[in-house]
């Protein structure tokens, strides 16, 4: 019962972010509705047991990934003025077409009783509890070079994003 | 009435839908960057519910691998965004059509 009046909720703050997102002319608002989405889908992670991961999505993204984003704006400054004009021909028809296709599916899959799920091993009845031993211990054991390959990839983002405010200051000395 | 994981997999597809018609419909490249990032967060809800309901940690970790990938996009996207806006001062990406310097 818990879960149903949580789902509902969290299910309605998370669509209205997304929707908040798109439809949003200033930028500043749609990082905020990101933000409720973010937020709206950590509970949902509170709500499938995944504690560790909530908190590091509220910590990661909520925190830090939207402080970027926000510095950004501010850094670049907020633009109203969007062009809604087309340029490529096809595309609103092509947008339009594939709402009308994705919408079409999702309703027939909610309507038609697919929202039963069949789970591809019998579940024991015992949830995974994601607790930050339970998943460091999955993580260093099964998945270490996975691990270390995404240290590998922090390593060259960090460097990357250095290299490309390296090269505007080196154009300016010019 | 019993929340089954089928029910996130539904809400999941409608943000990840939401986030794609962003991506088609608008113009300013950090909001199609925010919707790149909703459709990342529709995927891990689903990793999160299928995690669940096949009694595995895995989902969870795949989560985690998710975040860290979309960290370092968000790191090396927004760089770029500023770099374009120093040389171009737009972030419009109809404006940035054209490869021209």
């Amino acid at each position: 019962m818990v879960e149903l009046v949580l789902f509902f909720l969290m299910a309605a703050g998370a669509l209205a972010g997304a929707l908040t997102v798109i439809f949003a002319k200033n930028p500043i608002h749609a990082a905020m509705g990101l933000f409720g989405t973010l937020f709206s889908l950590a509970v949902m992670y509170v709500v499938n047991l995944a504690h560790l991961m909530a908190a590091v999505q509220v910590i990661v993204y909520a925190g830090a990934v939207m402080t970027l984003f926000l510095f950004v704006i501010m850094l670049i400054g907020v633009d109203k003025t969007e062009d809604m004009s087309e340029q490529l021909p096809f595309q609103r028809k092509l947008v339009i077409g594939l709402a009308v296709i994705i919408v079409g599916l999702g309703g027939g899959l909610a309507f038609g009783g697919r929202l039963a799920w069949t789970p591809l091993s019998k579940p024991d009845g015992l949830f995974p509890n994601g607790t930050i031993q339970a998943i460091a211990e999955r993580l260093f054991t099964g998945w270490v070079l996975a691990f270390e390959v995404t240290a590998l990839l922090l390593t060259i983002a960090a460097a990357g994003a250095i290299a490309l405010a390296q090269f505007r200051r080196r154009e300016v000395e010019e | 009435m019993i929340v089954t994981a089928g029910w996130y997999m539904t809400l999941a597809a409608v943000l990840f839908t939401v986030g794609l018609l962003g991506i088609l419909v608008r113009r300013n490249a950090l909001i199609m960057f925010m919707c790149v990032e909703l459709m990342l967060n529709a995927v891990n809800l689903t990793f999160v519910a299928a995690g669940r309901a096949n009694s595995t940690l895995d989902g969870q970790v795949a989560v985690f691998f998710v975040l860290v990938v979309a960290a370092a996009e968000v790191v090396v996207g927004l760089a770029i965004i500023v770099a374009i806006f120093r040389n171009r001062s737009t972030a419009s990406v109809d404006e940035l059509a054209e490869l021209r310097g």
